[in-house]
């Protein structure tokens, strides 16, 4: 095993400091830049949605893998980030302006509901959330001046200064850059005394408390920043989806975030990378398990509903770790060979815990 | 002046009084103990200064500020800092960056600069971290740095919440039970690390104790609870040898 030793606090403070992760992320990068160059037209599109649900998972992150508030209705940030960016845009509002836009109205409606959930806990919590969807999804739908109703609402081209962006690879490039400052500007938070404050309130409200934190700011603000983060994803998600409807961002969708996390693994950023890796290969999945079935079951429209479901719940009893938990347990195998204890990751957190207190 | 005065608070759950007109007063740098048999109240009055419970009547005046006014998290900036009995740490964080929290009331926050991490974000991290590092060498704590916090064993915890509490910069330390569930080693440990604090940092400390040995070679005066009520104060020998305290231990007091 490789030890690093450190000599200054800034060791501690700065990204990356690993040169081994550093090789591995420079890689990724390096590779994700290199993409347009090896494949075709058709998977960069794929992975520019690709890169909207890791956006839509790193927002997801903040709340439920940092602070520990689940919302089970998350995909309702995407759909107003989506409506945002699209309606913005048809007003004559530049790509420059309405893409924050639309992350910032979508912060702002993720504070209110904190404000109104910041009381809450586990189950309650789960259920206001989920019902906070729902409304959304309503209000979209009825709010036809602004969103077309159940019309729909056709999202105009992305242009920059009346340059349009016509090629995959140009929409593929933006996203990227959209992307890789996003992770920056999180990972920043979470070596910072806001990034703190969250895990403070994650594993002790009471104790944050007792250290000057105000709990529920602290849940406000991650709801914003999370809010804000996956308002983003959906408004690069709009152009992806070409018309919007307000079924596009329902339950399901919600479901396929919260898999993302609990699957890639719950309280790092790349937790929600290998989560959305696995969520775009899903449907490929999905198909091989239809190909099997008997047309009568294959066919019922709550299969994805239902493998979700069982995927959440199977990571949840057996890896609450994640594929990203996996990762590093097996690096560390290789790493400490033949010295690796399996009770290194044995204790666990359980994410949903009820309500204690002292 | 007294540093911190507790008038007359009474609190019940329920039927239940847990604290039935308590009165007493901390003195700048002196240590206070207080002590009483199980479900004497100890707790509860922490819980009280803390602002987690709401005395039914009572007032709690801090250095001139009425306590009872504040909410639970404007304690700390006071100059509050406390552990609990059944510590209550981050447990899923290092112990560098539980005792980083314990700095949040003394580091300025600001998310939109934090998100872009500029000079004066890195500088606010360096000083808490200098800070920090001061505290891990008081308590002897450096080569805990990087572990996580689920993975120590217990008496380990015991120290690092009290160097969480401690890297708040408090006059006022609370601590319920430091040695409760330490052997008699780690409890002599406590003991010499609790001096220090008191000596070095000139930190002014109310314990909850039950071991008398600790509260002996500690505590400059010692209160006794028992059943919501405070039984005797004095020097710790007074107390101990108080009949009322006495009979509340060995469980016969009306
Ligand atoms: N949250 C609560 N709800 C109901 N009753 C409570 C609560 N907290 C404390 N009590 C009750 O108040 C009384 C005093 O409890 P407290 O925890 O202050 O005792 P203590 O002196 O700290 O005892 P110990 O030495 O066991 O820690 C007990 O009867 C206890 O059951
Ligand atoms: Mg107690």
């Amino acid at each position: 095993m490789r030890v690093l030793f450190k000599t200054s606090y800034d060791q501690d403070i700065d990204h990356l400091v690993d040169p081994g992760e550093r090789i591995r992320v420079g890689l990724v990068i390096a590779a994700a830049l290199a993409a347009p160059l090896f494949v075709s037209s058709y998977f960069l599109s794929e992975l520019s949605i690709f890169i909207c649900y890791a956006l839509a998972g790193i927002g997801l992150m903040v709340l439920l893998g940092f602070t520990g508030q689940v919302s089970f209705g998350h995909a309702a940030f995407l759909g107003i980030g989506a409506y945002a960016q699209a309606a913005l845009l048809t007003h004559g509002v530049p790509f420059v302006i309405s893409l924050p836009l639309a992350g910032l109205i979508s912060g702002a409606v993720g504070a209110a509901l904190g404000r109104a959930v910041s009381k809450m806990h586990g189950f309650y919590l789960a259920v206001a959330t989920l019902a906070f969807a729902i409304v959304t999804e309503s209000v979209i739908g009825a709010a036809e001046p602004i969103t077309g109703g159940h019309m729909g609402l056709q999202v105009p081209a992305i242009s920059f200064f009346g340059f349009e962006l016509t090629e995959n690879w140009q929409v593929y490039y933006l996203y990227l850059a959209v992307l890789l400052f996003i992770i920056w500007g999180t990972a920043n938070l979470m070596r910072a005394p806001a990034g703190r404050s969250m895990i403070a309130v994650r594993d002790s409200e009471t104790s944050a408390r007792s250290l000057g934190i105000d709990v529920a700011r602290i849940k406000v603000r991650a709801f914003f920043v999370s809010a804000a983060i996956t308002g983003v994803a959906g408004g690069l998600m709009a152009h992806l989806l070409f018309y919007l409807s307000p079924e596009t961002f329902s339950l399901l969708e919600s479901l396929r975030l919260m898999l993302m996390v609990v699957v890639g693994g719950l309280g790092t950023i790349s937790g929600a990378i290998f989560g959305a890796i696995f969520v775009s290969f899903l449907p490929n999945v999905i198909d091989l398990v239809r190909a099997f079935l008997p047309s009568a079951l294959a066919d019922q429209a709550g299969l994805e509903y239902l493998l979700f479901g069982a995927i959440i719940a199977l990571f949840i009893m057996f890896e609450p770790l994640g594929i990203y938990g996996r990762w590093r347990k097996l690096r560390l195998f290789i790493e400490t060979y033949p010295y690796y204890r399996r009770a290194t990751f044995v204790r666990q957190k359980r994410y949903l815990k009820s309500e204690r207190f002292r | 002046m007294s540093m911190l005065v507790i008038d007359d608070i009474t609190l019940s759950f329920g039927g239940n009084k847990a604290l039935d007109g308590v009165s007493f007063s901390v003195e700048p740098g002196e240590t206070l103990a207080l002590i009483g048999p199980n479900g004497a109240g100890k707790s509860t009055v922490f819980n009280v200064i803390s602002r987690f419970y709401r005395p039914t009547s009572g007032s709690v005046r801090y250095g001139g500020q009425d306590l009872l006014q504040l909410q639970a998290h404007e304690i700390a900036p006071l100059g509050i800092a406390r552990t609990f009995q059944n510590i209550e740490l981050f447990e899923n964080a290092t112990v560098l960056n539980n005792l980083l929290v314990g700095r949040h009331a003394r580091t300025p926050s600001n998310w939109t600069r934090e998100f872009f991490f500029g000079g004066a974000t890195r500088a606010g991290e360096r000083f808490a971290r200098r800070k920090v590092e001061e505290v891990l060498d008081l308590l002897d704590l450096q080569h805990l740095r990087d572990e996580i916090v689920r993975d120590l064993p217990y008496g380990a915890r015991k120290n690092v919440e009290l160097a969480r509490a401690v890297c708040a910069e408090p006059k006022l330390l609370l601590l319920d039970e430091p040695a409760s569930g330490l052997n008699p080693e780690e409890v002599a440990d406590m003991a010499f690390w609790l001096q220090d604090i008191r000596e070095e940092l000139g930190i002014t400390i109310l314990m909850v104790e039950h071991n008398m040995g600790l509260v002996a070679r500690l505590a400059t005066r010692c209160i006794a609870l028992a059943s919501g009520r405070v039984l005797a104060q004095g020097s710790v020998a007074e107390v101990r040898a108080d009949r009322e305290v006495r009979r509340a231990y060995l469980g016969t007091a009306a």
